[in-house]
């Protein structure tokens, strides 16, 4: 009676399925407002420069205009640029809409047109007349890149390269072996099918309600208040559905600084959508050039590794991620060198794609392992295993687990590894060339301050609330699980509520860590309630529990039972009604432990495994097969969770073989700005994704030992299929991605 | 035909039939199927993801057939029978693809869901696909970039199978 199956563990389906396969999930431009009015936006056609003037007379005369806003007559809002810095923001001053006649990047919003109707604000948007002044601009990373600079200020959270360790350029010189080259990573962008778009409700009292495409409603909360000088009483965020973020809705986008602008200063309700083509005017991963230099002994031992990198960044905020720290962290040397810098274009400013940095840095260490391999003639994995290290050797700390062994165990096993040929271009397929390629992934595992809040009912139904987003990693799924497996419920017993601003606080929803943040926090709220909810049932006349404490008893089916005599038990009904309650309620906040992290570090790994096929006359390359291989802990939901990493490998074969925003440096422009010639994979590029997931118990990481999977799928990928290349080729293509044209002239 | 010169504002009503039901409404000669659908009538299980044709997001059955609505304009509408997500499940209970699609996790953020579900209700019906390969194919013009395709391919098989057994069952 006590063995009714968890739910955390098992494979479940979402929880809110029925509401996204219906078309009822509502995301942000899609709530209803009586009298909504719609935005425009007018995108600037110069990259850097100023505007001397507009012409707006034609545009005011379509029927329907209600008022277009520019920086000559938009109303005052927060003076200094710090005001406009949110959660996320990298050092800087970041872009303030509207705010001067300034232009600081191509495709910069100057203008906005609100209408009574959306046809009306985007017809009168085009007969807009601009004229501008341009200023010379630079967008040519190869150029700018010789006056990089390390960045003075650093970002908060994202640790600088730590100290050399022993002479890695001596090291490197008196070398038996070595490998040295540079390798590079085109600009991409999110691209989550959902454009950027924020409905802004005007509600009565001058309050407002923002719907906004959003991975962190505080976060849009904070940005708002602080912008246009509201209290946070009078701005609630309500965002329970986001149409894919990947990094691209952390920072709040200029869309919802136009939405509610314009909703403030006509008291009325408005929407603004992003076009496809706008979606490329704001944050995408940087262009990034990596140098890495890897010495070894002829057994393969590493003796010194080197690994500096130069991204692009804009003029107005020095955006960091965390490129090559990776490359002190997977392999054993005894001298280490790694160095990041920036360079500035005149672009928006970069920011968090997907595992941002981690799949850049490592598609360049991952394939400079592979051409060590190449040069000593050792196994790829063979090789790993020879440097692999039980510490961070960054930091030098000790982990709080790491399986990936048990990842290249486990995946070479099932992609059947052992027959794999060491010779490129010694393996075939008909017509075909066939490459078996692997590379290694690492991500941090980290968790944040949450709370949550559980409310019991008598009827035996829980509420689960909390402002973290589901932006599609399941969210509202595990949550459920982690409830209804506390109060021993059926899944469809439980509701769980997110994405809205006035539930107990949630940090953004990224970095992987929402499940071990919200998960602990909800894990903790439950234990509360379920103490409430024994001390309720001892009160019970002739109750069989009045000596038990909290381990002495399971929730199991709507009742609290003894553990010792199961059938001895008092139902949850019960338990309320005789204390005269309709309800219990529980909040609660978990924290990252202080010590811990000092201690110890904790990262997810992986190990990918590719198959290419390559046509050998033309070049093109398809990626047949992949095997991921993942160390992340507890898996709280295995279907759920490998539809995560099946997401992320699909991210790398993109990133691979796809994924570029191509810039025309004369004009300074983005030349591919939208899908038909921004690739992305497709259902076709797409086939034979397997994903492992290997023990790993870690109850040192988190409460509830779960490490993050929004990540990790993504990371190693690339190289993998890159490595696969060179395999199936001899070709050895350093720079991503790996189009055709690349392989042609190799 | 009569040629008729419009004022910018002027309205042309139109009747389609919407899932089944017929609405008579006065569209803008600009506004698309799409816009008529998410901000005229408030149906926004139909998506925007690209508004050029180029994503799949705003598919909907035009008699029959699978379509972009982004890239029709409403007021070409007139007298077409036009499905929507909404308009799939037969009251409280769901199309099977829709059921299949929950099933097999076949998609995250369910934001380029309605489209493909729409997409894959007319490949079955279409007939021309047999293989996982070809679902592949004649699915491509429905991005995810979720990456849920593995799992969309799964719920199509899913119920391709289920309708080759209720075609046995029937032909016994
Ligand atoms: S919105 Fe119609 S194809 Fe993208
Ligand atoms: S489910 Fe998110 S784009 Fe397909």
């Amino acid at each position: 009676m006590l063995s009714n199956d968890p739910h955390v563990g098992s494979p479940r389906s979402r929880v809110d399925g029925p509401a996204k396969v219906t078309g009822r999930a509502s995301y942000a431009a899609e709530f209803k407002a009586t009298g909504l009015t719609h935005g425009y936006i007018l995108s600037s056609a110069i990259p850097r420069g100023r505007i001397r003037a507009f012409d707006l007379a034609a545009a005011l005369a379509v029927p329907g205009v209600l008022q277009i806003f520019t920086h000559e007559n938009r109303p005052q809002t927060a003076w200094f640029a710090s005001s406009y810095r949110d959660q996320v923001a990298p050092p800087g001053k970041p872009l303030r809409p509207l705010y001067d006649a300034e232009i600081q990047h191509s495709d910069q919003p100057i203008a906005l047109v609100v209408a009574s109707t959306f046809e009306a604000a985007r017809d009168a948007a085009s007969l807009i007349g601009v004229t501008y002044e341009r200023a010379p601009h630079e967008t040519d990373l190869e150029r700018a890149r010789h006056d990089s600079y390390e960045p003075p200020k650093k970002r908060s959270g994202i640790a600088p390269p730590p100290d050399p360790k022993g002479d890695a350029t001596a090291a490197f010189g008196g070398a038996p072996i070595k490998v040295s080259a540079e390798y590079s990573l085109a600009t991409e962008h999110h691209n989550p099918m959902e454009l950027h778009g924020t409905t802004v409700v005007w509600e009565s009292g001058g309050k407002i309600t923002v719907h906004d495409k959003t991975q962190g409603t505080l976060n849009t909360q904070g940005y708002v208040t602080s912008v246009f000088g509201l209290s946070s009483d009078d701005v609630r965020v309500v965002s329970p559905f986001v149409g894919g973020g990947f990094g691209s809705a952390l920072r709040p986008h200029h869309q919802l600084f136009l939405a509610v602008m314009a909703s403030l200063v006509l008291e009325r309700s408005v929407r603004v959508e992003m076009t496809r083509t706008q979606m490329f005017s704001h944050v995408h991963r940087p262009q990034t050039i990596n140098t890495v230099a890897i010495s070894a002994d002829p057994d393969g031992h590493i003796l010194s590794l080197q690994h500096n990198a130069v991204a692009a960044t804009s003029r107005y905020e020095d955006y960091q991620e965390n490129v090559v720290n990776w490359s002190g962290m997977l392999y054993h040397s005894e001298a280490t060198q790694l160095g990041y810098e920036l360079a500035k274009l005149d672009i928006p400013t970069p920011g968090d794609m997907r595992a941002p940095g981690a799949p850049t840095g490592l598609f360049a260490l991952e394939s400079a392992m592979d051409e060590l391999a190449h040069a000593t003639g050792i196994d790829p994995i063979e090789l790993r295993l020879r440097n692999y290290t039980e510490r961070d050797e960054n930091d030098d700390k000790p982990l709080t687990s790491k399986e990936l062994r048990a990842c290249y165990a486990e995946g070479a096993a099932r992609f059947g590894w052992s027959r794999r040929k060491m010779t490129p271009r010694s393996m075939r397929a008909g017509k075909e060339l066939v490459g078996w390629g692997m590379a290694s992934g690492v991500w941090e595992a980290m968790m944040m301050k949450s709370s949550a809040r559980a409310t019991l009912g008598r009827d035996g139904r829980l509420e689960i609330a909390c402002a973290a987003s589901d932006i599609g990693t399941g969210t509202y799924t595990i949550l459920s699980q982690i409830g209804a497996d506390a109060l021993g419920l059926e899944l469809d017993a439980v509701t769980v509520k997110l994405g809205d601003s006035s539930l107990p606080m949630a940090p953004i929803q990224g970095g992987s860590w929402t499940a071990a943040s919200s998960g602990s926090a909800v894990t903790l709220t439950c234990r509360s309630l379920c103490e409430t909810l024994l001390k309720h049932a001892k009160a019970v006349e002739g109750s069989p529990l009045t000596e038990a404490a909290i381990e002495d008893v399971a929730f199991n089916g709507g009742m609290i039972r003894l553990r010792r005599e199961p059938d001895r038990a008092v139902s949850i009904t019960d338990a309320l009604a005789a204390a005269g309650l309709d309800q219990i309620e529980a909040e609660e906040t978990a924290s990252p432990g202080l010590i811990a992290p000092m201690r110890r570090a904790s990262y997810t790994h992986s190990a990918v495994f590719a198959e290419v096929h390559v046509d050998e006359q033309l070049d093109i390359v398809r990626v047949t097969r992949v095997v991921s291989a993942i160390a992340a802990g507890r898996i709280l939901n295995p279907k759920t969770a490998r539809s995560q990493i099946i997401g992320g490998v699909v991210w790398g074969i993109g990133m691979a073989l796809h994924e570029e925003t191509m810039t025309d440096h004369r004009f300074g422009r983005f030349m591919n700005s939208n899908l038909g010639e921004y690739h992305v994979p497709v259902n076709a590029d797409i086939d034979g994704i397997e994903v492992i997931f290997v023990e790993e118990h870690d109850d040192k990481v988190n409460p509830i030992g779960v490490k993050g999977l929004g990540e990790i799928g993504v990371v190693g990928t690339a190289a993998a299929i890159a490595n696969a290349i060179h395999h199936a080729t001899g070709k050895r293509i350093r720079s991503l991605p790996i189009t055709v044209d690349k392989l042609l002239a190799a | 035909m009569t040629l008729r010169t419009l004022a910018p504002d002027d309205k042309i009503g139109i009747t389609i039939s919407l899932n089944g039901r017929p609405v008579q409404v006065e569209v803008d000669t600009a506004t698309t199927l799409l816009d008529l659908l998410r901000n005229h009538l408030a149906l926004t299980g139909t998506k925007k993801g690209c508004d050029h044709g180029q994503c799949g997001a705003c598919t909907v059955l035009i008699d029959g057939e699978r379509m972009n609505s982004c890239l029709k304009l409403a007021v070409m509408m007139d007298g077409r029978e036009i499905t929507t997500i909404e308009g799939l499940a037969e009251g409280d209970e769901l199309h099977p693809m829709q059921r299949a699609f929950i099933e097999r996790d076949a998609f995250q953020c369910g934001y380029c869901t309605p489209g493909q579900i729409c997409s894959a209700v007319a490949l079955v019906e279409e007939g021309h696909a047999h293989s996982r390969e070809q679902i592949r194919e004649l699915m491509s013009g429905n991005i995810c970039r979720c990456g849920a395709y593995p799992n969309i391919v799964d719920a199509i098989e899913d119920v391709m199978a289920e309708r080759r057994g209720q075609f046995r069952e029937a032909a016994e």
